[in-house]
């Protein structure tokens, strides 16, 4: 079994921070950084919202989970048909942010992020974006997506060390016979 | 170039068309089995929510897959939405050799007699294009009775008195009861109730040269892990192989029928693995692609006899499309009564199949497979947050303590209702794609009431602290358990095919699956469809004459 000993974020950056001090590959250059898809700006929003959606309690959210990493890596795969709502989405989720609250999504105070969510849940979010789409269905999109992200399989970049799998007390994979995590 | 003739061609390797293809090959008819995707494997998905059959919203590992294919559906008066297979909205079943019985929950219920008669038990109805089925149960028992012991079930018939009368009993004795049906068992005897043990399509001792069930988590949506599920991609589809005269072809894509100007359809029209289009001439052509892919291939085989598509001179190719009105009660209790032992449904009440005084039809109703964690996410009562911490609160504290009892009640089927084909929206190989539209009948809603509410009495009775129901709206929307676009009947004004499945007008072309269900019954369909496959068959051996088929 995986040990959490070695955290995600600092092995993204450790392989990172090597790969730029090498720096002898062409594609690397051009490459955005360490997302597939997202911005770095929109990658913070993205993390800022999913962990909305699922936070940190007594056990791991969202953020935690890889999350973010998950709905990058659909983006660019089966996913591929949601990159306009996405990139549209989340400009929206800024303007939204801004209007009420004068600020950034992810700098806002907890409860003023969870306040921008629930405008935009109730379809009432205001701004240019959304005069072309809806608050609702991109909300609900990316309510969807951390839920699958969350509790899907590790193999598709979220629910980082089975973490949703843990909390529910579920072995994961199943042998039968064996109980190998503590009951919830 | 045209392929070498055979005797036969059956499209699609489900549960109709597995069962002909290896009825006919066995007595000795040369077949060819088309069929769209390719062998399932464990390892296509392993035990992956989000690639499985039932919120496979990634990718439908078992297929079909988003690139190539599209569908149709309604959303809202006279407004059309195009849905990709990954999407709930398509209703696909597995594209893979045993398709929907190679992913399904293996529930194997015989429909009733009164199934089979539901106009003449209850008098016609308003608004439906309510039938009696040509064939009685008595026709279709043989037929039930071998689909159980070439294919597989576990089960005992002896448990309730409304268990249809039967020759010879199941050839597995029953999958023990789980966790909630130790408790959900008295309490359905002090409401009355007869519980059963469901009757399975898989494994409880070792048969047919495969293990018995592990009891994992995941069944329902997935491939058998230990091969212990039983369906045509394990069962009959191995013995047409092995008679040696059935070639199965794997990502063959049916295009149309080709059907001559005497009347007689001549070959199938498909595009193969590389894309390339292939002809495959037969002397019979037997149809099994779903209710809602049959229509289509035979709606797109237009023909200078046939311009509106092969058996469709009355308009009848595609409508009274049914499925069933699912219905029921979800429970939560205050201990943690969730069992890791899969696949999760054990118990079942076959009561209020017609057994609800002034009701007609019904459904049987059954513990919920397992939902797994995601699908979980989406299993809330009403009112309560989608997100936030009480979302993950409400997911921790009760993924153990929910239990879902539903059935699927028999649907009084419409005209209205009706698979087509879209004008414009075409899929990779360029063919039309399914287009749903119309609405249930009313009267489907009133019995999935009363079914909810004979449900949530249950899990009630049971100690639930907390009940809620769910009630299908009135859209019509695309399931697994899809039927009756080709009703057979005995006037062909108003039914497709004659008694055996034939088409009226066209002799060589068959209707072997759902399609054909005048009714669908308050059960899950897949049995009675592997049943009829084996109904159509005996009509074609038996009328078959050496090198054609005697009309």
């Amino acid at each position: 079994m995986r040990k959490a000993r070695y955290p995600r974020r600092k092995f993204i950056r450790d392989v990172a921070a090597v790969a730029g001090g090498l720096s002898v590959l062409p594609a690397c250059n051009k490459s955005r950084g360490r997302w597939r898809f997202f911005t770095e700006e929109e990658a913070n929003t993205v993390y800022a919202i999913c962990e909305q959606i699922i936070p940190t309690d007594q056990d791991p959210g969202a953020a935690y989970a890889g999350v973010p990493n998950f709905i990058d890596k659909q983006l660019v795969g089966p996913y591929k048909r949601f990159q306009q709502a996405y990139r549209k989405g989340l400009a929206g989720v800024q303007e939204t942010s801004l209007a009420q609250f004068g600020a950034r999504f992810e700098s806002l105070k907890w409860d003023q992020q969870t306040e921008v969510l629930k405008i935009l849940e109730a379809g009432k979010a205001r701004g240019r974006t959304w005069e072309t789409g809806s608050p609702k269905v991109f909300f609900e999109l990316i309510r969807d997506h951390t839920m699958q992200g969350f509790y899907g399989s590790p193999r598709h970049g979220g629910n980082w060390d089975y973490v949703s799998y843990r909390m529910l007390g579920l072995d994961y994979p199943q042998v039968i016979g064996q109980n190998r995590y503590k009951k919830a | 170039m045209p392929e070498r003739k055979v005797n036969a061609v059956v499209v699609g390797a489900g549960a109709g068309g597995g069962v002909v293809a290896k009825e006919l090959s066995a007595a000795g008819l040369t077949v060819v089995l088309l069929e769209r995707g390719g062998w399932p494997h464990f390892s296509d998905l392993y035990h992956d929510e989000l690639t499985s059959q039932v919120y496979g919203t990634l990718r439908q590992a078992l297929g079909p897959d988003d690139e190539r294919n599209r569908r149709v559906v309604p959303e809202g008066d006279g407004v059309w939405r195009t849905v990709v297979p990954t999407e709930g909205a398509y209703g696909n079943i597995a594209a893979c050799v045993g398709s929907g019985t190679a992913a399904y929950g293996a529930i194997a219920w015989r429909f009733m007699p009164q199934d089979f008669r539901l106009k003449s038990t209850y008098g016609p109805l308003e608004g439906s294009t309510l039938e009696d089925w040509p064939i009685s149960y008595d026709d279709l028992e043989p037929c039930y009775e071998k689909a159980e012991w070439e294919i597989g079930v576990a089960g005992d018939h002896t448990e309730s008195p409304f268990f249809p009368p039967r020759r010879k009993p199941y050839p597995m004795p029953p999958h023990p009861y789980n966790k909630p049906a130790i408790f959900l068992e008295p309490a359905a005897r002090k409401l009355g109730y007869h519980p059963v043990h469901i009757p399975m399509l898989r494994n409880s001792v070792r048969y047919g040269g495969r293990p018995a069930c592990i009891h994992c988590r995941a069944c329902t949506g997935f491939i058998c892990e230990v091969n212990a599920k039983n369906g045509t991609h394990n069962t009959v589809i191995p013995a047409a192989i092995a008679t040696g005269n059935c070639e199965v072809r794997i990502h063959s894509m049916a295009a149309d029928v080709i059907i001559d100007d005497r009347g007689r359809a001549q070959a199938v029209r498909y595009f193969d693995a590389d894309g390339r289009e292939r002809v495959q001439p037969a002397d019979i052509i037997v149809v099994s692609c779903s209710a809602t892919e049959s229509a289509r291939l035979l709606l797109n085989s237009r023909s200078r006899l046939f311009p509106q598509g092969a058996g469709n001179r009355h308009d009848l190719v595609g409508r009274n499309f049914q499925d069933h009105a699912y219905a029921g009660a979800t429970g939560m209790f205050s201990e943690d009564i969730y069992d890791d032992a899969g696949p999760g449904a054990t118990i079942a009440v076959i009561d209020f199949n017609h057994g609800m005084p002034g009701i007609r039809g019904g459904g049987a109703l059954t513990n919920q497979f397992i939902t797994l964690p995601y699908g979980f996410t989406k299993k809330r009562p009403p009112g309560e947050p989608s997100w936030g911490s009480s979302h993950k609160e409400f997911q921790r504290r009760n993924f153990r303590r929910l239990l879902g009892i539903h059935g699927p009640v028999q649907e009084m089927p419409v005209a209205g209702a009706r698979v087509d084909v879209d004008p414009t929206v075409k899929d990779y190989w360029g063919l039309p794609v399914i287009r749903v539209s119309g609405t249930r009948h009313p009267y489907d809603l009133e019995v999935a009431r009363q079914i909810a509410s004979k449900a949530e009495a249950w899990l009630k009775e049971a100690g639930a602290t907390r009940t809620w129901t769910s009630i299908p709206g009135m859209g019509r929307g695309l399931s697994s358990h899809q039927a009756g676009t080709c009703r057979m009947g005995n006037d062909p004004a108003t039914s497709v095919t004659n008694r055996y499945g034939q088409v009226h007008d066209i002799d060589n072309l068959f209707v072997a699956d759902g399609s054909l269900h005048v009714t669908n019954g308050g059960f899950n369909p897949a049995l009675t469809v592997m049943a009829l496959g084996y109904w159509v068959s005996n009509y074609i051996k038996k009328e078959w004459r050496g090198t054609s088929f005697r009309s």
